[in-house]
């Protein structure tokens, strides 16, 4: 039996007169515990919010204390700014989403731009952002502040924004067509139906790309742009600050409080998230193995959910009527087929319009500088480079990792360890880890071109190691069964059950690692540890001098560059490996 | 065939005039329905009866407004509809209940949309839920429901908006056999209790007997495309008794209309010559269809489809593709009296595995769709053709997705008859190698 059935059966609500719910119960412990945890996030928001208007003059950078003491200060204020980061990609993504499904001719734009995005280093643009918001708010934290959180920002928005879209346009026939037919308005249709149904997939990516943020926020907090440091108070800051010293221990703390951040986010926060999306699963009938919260079980075993239940239906009857001015949910059965075709006409007249006097305006810039076009040909060749990196990144870690995702996957009790574990590796920011890896590359005296591919594959083994696990574990025990009855072993083994079953899997963590280590080579290829710096030949580090020297024609065309490698190599392998994968492979 | 005979003289409340839909495929548009009229009155069930592809369903949600006709109107109490039906409640074939909200919230959903303040809301809500035998379920999420539960929710939902018109796609057919048949008891008894918020109904069903039981009128819909080809008032008193002879009268009459190889409108009666395109395959496997023929093998003599549904615990409509693919091999000929194996039937039932194949490889000439794959993978050169090319040639007749539907059966039957295999990962037919020396030996 699950608990949340539990709950629910207990809290009927016809059964309850309308006497206050409080008089009823007893306050029990669960309700102190939440209580005093509300009071605590409340006290440490603001006092974390407080430090975030301090004036502060540019030149002189923000003086970080290695005092372990102040640790848990900072990590509050980068936790700060990894949650104001996913509202703010929750925002996006429930506006960008809705406008790319809901319009025929916005979707056309918007579905593409948001494949682009998501493949562009978003490292290089950290700097542009940095500056600009700086100069809005010159005299205090904030511009630094909303620059870090726009870092993290587009290393979230795009893929929940993907996952929102792809769910408003999966949207089941039967569940559009009862919202027409009850004629429900726009506002109750995204809340009821839109939104629930997107839920799952939302919290997914969500947590997902939430893991990836910390790498950017670890980047962000100490970023030198235009010969200028720039710091923010947080644990990336911290571990910074470290770095400088070459103080290890220093380090060694950072490490810890970034391991307890990241495991305690995931235990406060998205475990009991996931768990109580499940009630948003489309299917009819009780699932077998869900996630389970001890958080989400005390929160439910508290009287809270029904203290505030009032107050919530209340606000969302105002809402309601507020959204009532959105209109109802119908699509006019007659179309002037004139008038759609003028429309598409005008759009696409503007598009293209902006479009083209857009490439004209770059292509002005780049000879305005003196550059001309001629600046993209240094970076298509140190492209090569770093996709060399890439691909022996790729090919070691497969070699290394998928032999070991395969053995875990194949035992229950070994997955039910090593896959929290790995989960909590794949998030980790592994750009943290890079002044160790330094130290020893420093102290042995190897170069960094082959270093770097250590580094690079810090962070984006993970990806390949956590599919495996999936992979292997989704292959039907009949059919390993029926493999070992047959007397298939060995090699024939991999080649006929093991690699077709965990191929789709494998894939979707190749996308994930390879586009991952292209962004990672931007902060891998030039590293600093004491006084010594480390630079690889390649893009990543091209485009991170470029961006430390304020060049900014360079900086546009190693990103522009940067974004042509990804999309290309999405293009003409992961996408077709994926379609292999679904045609062929899937394990239906 | 009855023209028109209504005899209901209630207002009317829904209307179609020269209703006419067609999707666009390939090559051109493909008429689902051609040329629908009808009118809905008070105090009336009307049935809309029809097989798989005859449109039934588009045509209630054209009467919904939910899709557009390419021709034609539909009129709600006179007046031209621009967009979905303000006077009409669905309820779904797969329920569409949201399963994040529990039985109160479902049923209260369309009230909130037309912004009735939330007390009133609840109490209308608990009404409904009371009315279809919920009550205590309240506070329930649909998944903790049994299939029969959830629709009554999907009822409950409809009911307490009280439209004038209340439109049913294939209500029961997702339900097992006995909750259908008490849920449609407890429609009846409602409808005739006087307590029903709705002043007519509309169902769409492919059971004959479904149909027979609770309409007053029964439109049949005959297929490709879409009309109605004959109308049937029902005047049995209600509660209708299946076993009496008058019930039983009415569904073998309905029953020889729908199966009886259509005298005049069907296009598949006595074509000049049979091709892909006026010769569609019915959805059935070889698996299927052999199963029905080695059950027909023990029955001498025609044998009655409904009984034989009964005995199989199966609906009519289950077994229709089978008998239509028997027919279409030669192998069963269905007529008034009930299906019957013909004399290469019964020697294909009685054959073991090699020599069923050879013996379905030998009639697949009379299959224009396999005959056609066949014939043109002979003439060339290295026996393979992509799918893409039979695709072409289907886009003429075919909707997209019933060409996918057609060149899967085509395969499946294809391969058993080993005449040629497919390749699913390069889209390929290739002939199998002892079809090309036979047609290099005729050749």
């Amino acid at each position: 039996m699950l608990p949340v059935r539990d709950v629910r059966a207990r809290v009927r609500r016809s059964m309850l007169p309308a006497r206050l719910p409080w008089v009823r119960t007893q306050v029990g412990w669960a309700d102190l515990v939440v209580a005093a945890a509300v009071l605590v996030v409340f006290y440490v928001v603001i006092r974390a919010g407080a430090g975030a208007a301090v004036s502060f003059t540019p030149n002189r950078p923000l003086h970080i204390d290695t005092d372990p003491a102040r640790l848990p200060y900072y990590a509050v204020r980068s936790l700060l700014r990894m949650f104001a980061a996913l509202a703010a990609s929750l925002l996006f993504t429930l506006v960008y989403g809705y406008a790319a499904a809901r319009s025929r001719r916005l979707e056309k734009v918007l579905i593409p731009a948001l494949d682009i995005l998501q493949s562009v280093p978003i490292l290089g643009f950290l700097t542009v952002a940095v500056s600009a918001l700086v100069g809005l708010f010159p005299h205090s934290l904030l511009g630094l502040e909303l620059a870090a959180v726009f870092a993290i920002f587009t290393s979230q928005a795009w893929n929940m924004t993907f996952s929102f879209y792809h769910s408003l346009i999966t949207l089941p026939r039967e569940l559009d067509e009862l919202s027409r037919n009850l004629r429900l308005t726009r506002w109750l249709r995204l809340w009821r139906i839109e939104v629930p149904h997107a839920a799952i997939g939302l919290v997914w990516n969500g947590m997902m790309s939430f893991g990836g943020g910390w790498f950017f926020l670890v980047a962000s907090e100490a970023i030198t742009v235009a010969n200028h440091e720039y710091t923010l108070p947080g644990v990336g800051a911290y571990a910074g600050a470290a770095i400088a010293a070459g103080d290890l221990t220093g380090i060694g703390y950072a490490i810890a409080a970034m391991t307890v951040m990241v495991v305690g986010v995931n235990f406060v926060f998205w475990r009991p998230l996931t768990a109580w999306a499940e009630k948003f699963k489309q299917e009819q009938s009780e699932a077998v193995d869900v996630p389970r919260s001890a958080v989400l079980n005390l929160l439910r075993r508290s009287h809270w959910p029904q203290l505030i239940a009032p107050a919530k239906r209340a606000v969302a009857e105002v809402l309601g009527r507020a959204g009532r001015i959105f209109g109802t949910d119908d699509r006019p059965l007659v179309t002037r087929p004139g008038r759609r075709r003028a429309g598409d006409v005008a759009f696409t007249v503007t598009v293209v319009g902006l479009v083209g006097w857009g490439v004209v305006e770059v292509v002005r810039y780049l000879r305005g500088s003196g550059e001309g076009l001629a600046v993209f040909a240094e970076p298509l060749l140190l492209g090569l480079v770093t996709l060399a990196r890439v691909v022996v990144l790729m090919v070691a870690a497969t070699l290394v990792w998928v032999p070991v995702g395969v053995r875990i996957g194949s035992s229950p009790r070994l997955a039910r360890i090593a896959q929290p574990v790995v989960q909590v590796l794949a998030s980790f920011p592994a750009n943290f880890l890079f002044p160790l890896v330094t130290w020893v590359l420093v102290r042995t005296g190897s170069s960094l071109d082959v270093g770097g591919i250590v580094l690079m594959a810090l962070g984006a083994q993970w990806y390949i190691l956590f599919n495996t696990i999936a992979g292997a574990q989704a292959i039907p025990t009949d059919l390993r069964e029926a493999m070992a009855d047959l007397g298939v072993r060995g090699w024939q083994r991999w080649r006929r059950l093991i690699i077709p079953g965990i191929f789709p899997y494998y894939v979707t963590g190749g996308i994930t690692a390879s586009g991952g280590a292209w962004n990672a080579s931007i902060v891998a290829e030039i590293v600093t540890f004491g006084g010594t710096t480390l630079t690889a030949h390649g893009l990543g580090a091209y485009i991170a001098e470029a961006t430390t020297a304020g060049d900014h024609p360079k900086t546009l065309a190693g990103i522009a560059v940067m974004s042509l490698y990804v999309v290309g190599l999405n293009r003409l392998i992961w996408r077709r490996l994926y379609a292999v994968a679904e045609a062929r492979y899937a394990l239906a | 065939m009855t023209a028109t005979t209504t005899t209901s003289a209630g207002e009317v409340l829904l209307a179609a005039d020269g209703l006419t839909k067609s999707y666009a495929g390939a090559d051109g548009e493909l008429p689902v329905l051609a040329g629908v009229d009808l009118a809905v009155r008070t105090g009336e069930i009307v049935a809309l009866l029809g097989r798989s592809g005859s449109g039934k369903s588009t045509l209630l949600r054209c009467l919904a407004g939910l899709i557009p006709p390419t021709t034609g109107e539909v009129r709600y109490k006179g007046r031209p509809l621009a967009g979905s039906n303000p006077g009409t409640a669905m309820v779904f074939q797969t329920f569409a209940l949201l399963p994040w909200l529990t039985v109160q919230q479902n049923v209260e959903l369309g009230l909130e949309a037309r912004g009735v303040a939330p007390r009133r809301r609840t109490e209308a809500a608990l009404q409904a839920i009371d009315l279809v035998g919920l009550d205590g379920f309240e506070s329930a999420y649909p998944k903790e429901l049994s299939g029969g539960m959830r629709q009554r929710v999907g009822f409950a939902r409809a009911l307490v908006v009280e439209p004038d018109v209340l439109l049913m796609d294939e209500p029961f057919s997702a339900l097992d056999v006995l909750t259908a048949e008490n849920l449609r008891g407890e429609l009846v008894e409602l409808w005739e209790s006087g307590q029903f918020p709705t002043r007519a109904i509309v169902l769409v069903t492919h059971s004959i007997e479904e149909a027979v039981l609770l309409a007053d009128r029964i439109l049949v819909l005959g297929s490709r495309p879409g009309t109605i080809r004959a109308e049937y008032p029902v005047e049995l008193p209600r509660p209708r008794q299946r076993d009496s002879k008058d019930f039983g009268a009415l569904v073998d009459a309905v029953y020889a209309m729908m199966t009886g190889r259509d005298r005049d409108t069907a296009p598949a009666a006595t074509p000049a010559r049979r091709t892909p395109g006026n010769t569609p395959l019915p959805p059935a496997s070889v698996d299927g269809l052999s199963g029905l023929a080695e059950i027909l093998a023990e029955h001498p003599g025609p044998v009655d489809l409904g009984a034989l549904a009964d005995e199989l615990g199966l609906e009519v409509k289950n077994l229709l593709p089978l008998v239509d693919a028997l027919d279409l091999l030669g192998y069963a000929t269905a007529d008034r009296r009930g299906v019957a194996l013909t004399d290469p039937g019964v020697e294909f039932a009685a054959a073991d595995v090699q020599t069923s194949k050879h013996l379905f490889a030998a009639t697949m000439d009379r299959i224009p769709l396999v005959h056609t794959i066949l014939t043109s993978l002979q003439r060339t050169d290295d026996g393979t053709l992509r799918a893409g090319f039979f695709r072409d040639l289907l886009a003429h007749d075919y909707t997209a997705e019933q060409i996918t539907g057609q060149l899967d059966i085509a395969t499946d039957w294809g391969r058993y008859a080993e005449l040629y295999s497919y390749d699913a990962i390069a889209e390929e037919y290739r002939l199998d190698p002892a079809q090309r020396t036979a047609a290099r030996a005729v050749g």
